[in-house]
């Protein structure tokens, strides 16, 4: 006789890579999950689909990505009938046992015992001169243009910054045919050779590197390491962009309308934030990510985080995180769950995490960024705060840390509510009290995740008297 | 082993009472040290709606919101900034004739005290003020009223404080206070053991805990205002607004954010609040029925904070009614921000002349207590008090 254990209510927030792999494991083992995400279709960001409609095949959007896309975006029909699958669902608050939710204009509150976050990255961007200039897009967004609209960024575009998908984005913007004027790499000869031995662990993804660059330099596309930006030129629409060398004082100019620009992706914790979740400083990402144990704890029980929301580490590792987490779920709920396949999963998962760090090695962030930061550059866009701004709070109203910088500043305090500008507000914060950007803090979130409209209804509001 | 300060003058609490009170106090010469828990100015007094008004305030509170109004004229001398502090004028609106009764009859019963307050009928209200909705009958307009940046003011007194010499302690948490023959001793968790011969409670929310411990316990609460702001929208609030009985306020800054308030949030941990679901989204309608060029508006920021709360949502303010050399300054109950400074200055007051010339009979700490008055007995203070306020 086996006592009878209250149903769980299973939540996972997200469907890129983790996220339906996640929802593809719950139902395996009999559970049906609620999957909230804010897209209209499944695929996250990397496989993400283009409007119903679209034609354009699997191979030319997802290139050689495109088998893996294919197989989630089939997995995740598959699933249809079997979960619970809100599609263009924002979850805007959350606490230990519910979650806010906007979906069509309507507020509901979502229930959960158990809670899996895949809920993904953004570009980081750091600020230079003119980096708000109309014209000047994340790689992400310029990738999303590409994929998502079938539409270019530019008809003359620079890419610049670091990361895998710099070369990446690069290399399907010429072969869509656009004009790429120059593809600007912040790291170094040195750093690849670092991050070379690293690589070879994954000689797949290191080939598919060393091919975009070869393919685009055999299509006359310069390439240049080294890169600081110096500034983006032009008022209502870029028309260059500036740069140095490091090390060097000669500026260049690129001729160009609109450029690409992204230095590695940053973890949407925002969630895990709110729940209260422990968050460590992690050096790597060098961003403050939850705390969780190998298969997804999080500090909060029946919370559990995967894929580039918890720490970045790629489409594939996200596949395995997200399935893990699930094992964890299923295991803690007392429910059956494949040790075997979960101790396969961690081994993966640690290759990959090698492999990782081998790319942040190839990749490196751009740490002396903040001390060539001129004054008048506008750190935080939304709120029009200068670096200037932050460095006289820093030296003369006692900002020592992000919180205060914020009630002080307004630095994160507007729609981005810090998503985009705390990576470079955090830099220029520390570089200007001479800390490590671990020591100045995280912004504490506070709801909503993202802008919601005040017109919003809730789905079972009486009529509100004043 | 920890370290010895010696002061005159400790003030627990470094908000909006506590910075004000240890600023006046320096500037007058006296030895002075502010501990404060977490950063001078992060709770309530750094994260309220920002309303610096007089209207609406209880006819006990005149003096004090009078004298407050002149100290914050002078803001930007008393502190170094203006705290994007504006006299805008504040209306109360009403929702029926019972309402605007209301407003009607405190304005003759507070005449005297320069609020100039203007009864405005339906029409009138349409004529001055287009953009609040026809849900509202009419309104009563005090026009020096205004409101200011609650993040640039509390943290900037405690700033100045420092400046006119004070000592600040911040991320200082008292663990205990022991009072003898000599004044009183106050331990803390990492800083140092301070004695000094006065001590002024000034911790907000967590006053009440330490009132009690020296046989006063009050019954005061914590409540946590939800506040939320839109995003930056063209002008057209010129006015800080509330509504009579309370329920939903409004004001929007320089650069076009509306602030608005009303309900509550929840509690997270004795340190923290935070909103909740259902008070949100009676707020949000509220807000776009009385507003209504808020409609296509996106609110990017929901907040509260921790405030302490007396049943008469009057503040106790003046001497312990037990412990010689202790004054109280809390429970300002969610309208702290404007009296606040003038509160500190009845505490300096109090302690450096032994009286204030502020009316402040109706905030003493013996209303709650069972007796009408106890006199202080010399006997209390020779036992020393014990205060355990650590969790």
């Amino acid at each position: 006789m086996s006592l009878a254990r209250a149903p769980i209510e299973p939540v996972i927030i997200g469907a890129g890579p983790a996220g339906i792999r996640a929802a593809q494991t719950l139902v395996q083992a009999g559970l049906r999950p609620v999957v909230l995400d804010e897209s209209l279709r499944a695929g996250g960001q990397i496989y993400r689909q283009p409007p119903a409609g679209f034609t354009r095949s699997k191979q030319t959007l997802y290139g050689t990505e495109h088998k893996k896309a294919d197989a989630l975006h089939r997995t995740m029909d598959a699933l249809a009938a079997r979960i619970d699958y809100r599609a263009g669902a924002l979850v805007w608050n959350a606490d230990q046992a519910s979650l806010e939710v906007i979906q069509n204009g309507t507020m509901t509150s979502v229930p959960y015992t158990h809670l899996i976050l895949a809920t993904g990255a953004t570009d980081r961007v750091l600020p230079f001169q003119g980096w708000t200039t109309p014209g000047v897009f994340t790689l992400g967004g310029s990738q999303v243009a590409l994929k998502y609209q079938g539409c270019g960024i530019g008809s003359r575009v620079v890419f610049l910054g670091t990361g895998p998908l710099l070369y990446l984005v690069a290399y399907q913007y010429r072969k869509a045919g656009a004009d790429v004027a120059a593809v600007l790499d912040t790291s170094t000869h040195a750093d690849g050779l670092a991050g070379l031995a690293g690589m070879l662990r994954a000689p797949s993804l290191l080939a598919k590197g060393l091919y975009y660059m070869g393919w685009l330099r055999a299509h006359g596309v310069p390439l240049h390491k080294y890169v600081r930006p110096v500034s983006v030129q032009g008022g209502a629409q870029v028309s260059a962009l500036t740069y140095r060398l490091r090390g060097h004082d000669t500026v260049h100019s690129i001729a160009c309308d609109a450029v690409g620009y992204g230095l590695g992706l940053r973890s949407e914790t925002q969630l895990a934030s709110l729940l209260g979740c422990a968050f460590d400083f992690n050096s790597q990402d060098r961003a403050w990510l939850p705390r969780r144990d190998a298969a997804g704890r999080t500090s909060v029980s029946g919370v559990y985080a995967a894929g580039d929301g918890a720490g970045i580490a790629g489409a594939d590792a996200a596949e395995l995180a997200g399935e893990r987490a699930a094992l964890a779920l299923l295991a803690d709920a007392q429910l059956p769950s494949d040790a075997r396949r979960a101790a396969t999963l961690d081994n993966r998962l640690l290759a990959n995490a090698r492999v990782r760090t081998a790319l942040e090695r190839a990749f490196p962030f751009p740490a002396d960024w903040a001390a060539d930061l001129n004054d008048d550059v506008m750190l935080c866009r939304c709120e029009e705060i200068t670096a200037g701004t932050v460095r006289q709070a820093a030296r003369e109203l006692g900002a020592h840390e992000m919180n205060r910088l914020k009630a002080l500043t307004r630095v994160g305090m507007g729609r981005c509510q810090g998503r985009m500008c705390a990576a470079g507000a955090t830099e220029v914060l520390a570089h200007a009290l001479h800390q490590r950007c671990d020591a100045v803090g995280r912004i504490r979130s506070q709801p909503p995740v993202k802008p919601i409209p005040i017109s919003v209804v809730h789905a079972d509001q009486q009529k509100v008297s004043l | 082993m920890s370290t010895r300060l010696d002061t005159e003058v400790a003030i627990i609490g470094g908000g909006i009472v506590g910075a004000s009170a240890a600023l006046f106090l320096a500037r007058r010469g006296v030895p002075v040290a502010v501990i404060e828990r977490d950063r001078c100015g992060a709770k309530a007094s750094g994260v309220n709606y920002g309303g610096v008004r007089r209207q609406g305030r209880g006819i006990e509170q005149m003096p004090l919101t009078r004298r407050a109004h002149e100290i914050w004229g002078e803001l930007p001398s008393l502190i170094g900034t203006d705290g994007e502090y504006v006299r805008s004028g504040h209306l109360k609106l009403a929702r029926d004739q019972d309402d605007l009764d209301a407003l009607a009859d405190y304005r003759d019963r507070t005449r005297g005290f320069g609020m100039n307050l203007e009864m405005l009928d339906r029409a009138a209200l349409d004529r001055r003020f287009p953009w609040v909705s026809h849900a509202a009958a009419g309104a009563s307009f005090c026009p020096q009223d205004g409101h200011a940046n609650p993040r640039l003011v509390s943290p900037a007194f405690a700033r100045a404080a420092q400046a006119a010499s004070a000592h600040i302690l911040e991320h200082t948490r008292v663990t205990r206070v022991e009072r003898d023959a000599h004044g009183f001793r106050i331990a803390t968790e990492s800083g140092p053991t301070i004695h000094a011969r006065v001590v002024l409670n000034c911790a907000g929310a967590w006053a009440g805990a330490f009132a009690a411990t020296f046989g006063e316990a009050v019954p005061e609460t914590s409540i946590h205002p939800l506040m939320m702001v839109t995003e930056p929208l063209p002008v057209f609030m010129n006015v800080s607004t509330g509504i009579q009985g309370g329920g939903v306020y409004a004001r929007q800054v320089a650069r076009g954010n509306c602030v608005i308030g009303g309900g509550r949030g929840l509690t997270t941990s004795e340190d923290l609040a935070r909103p909740s679901g259902e008070d949100i989204a009676t707020l949000l309608a509220r807000a776009a029925t009385l507003f209504p060029r808020l409609d296509g508006a996106h609110i990017i920021r929901f907040w509260t904070g921790v405030e302490g709360n007396m049943p008469d949502h009057h503040p106790v303010l003046g001497p312990s009614s037990t412990t010689p050399g202790l004054f109280h300054g809390f429970g300002f109950s969610g309208a702290g921000f404007q009296i606040g400074p003038a509160a500190g200055e009845v505490l300096c007051d109090l302690v450096t002349r032994g009286e204030s010339d502020i009316p402040i009979d109706a905030f003493s700490i013996t209303r709650y207590l069972p007796t009408p008055t106890r006199p202080i007995l010399d006997t209390t203070h020779a036992v020393s008090n014990l205060l355990e306020i650590s969790r």
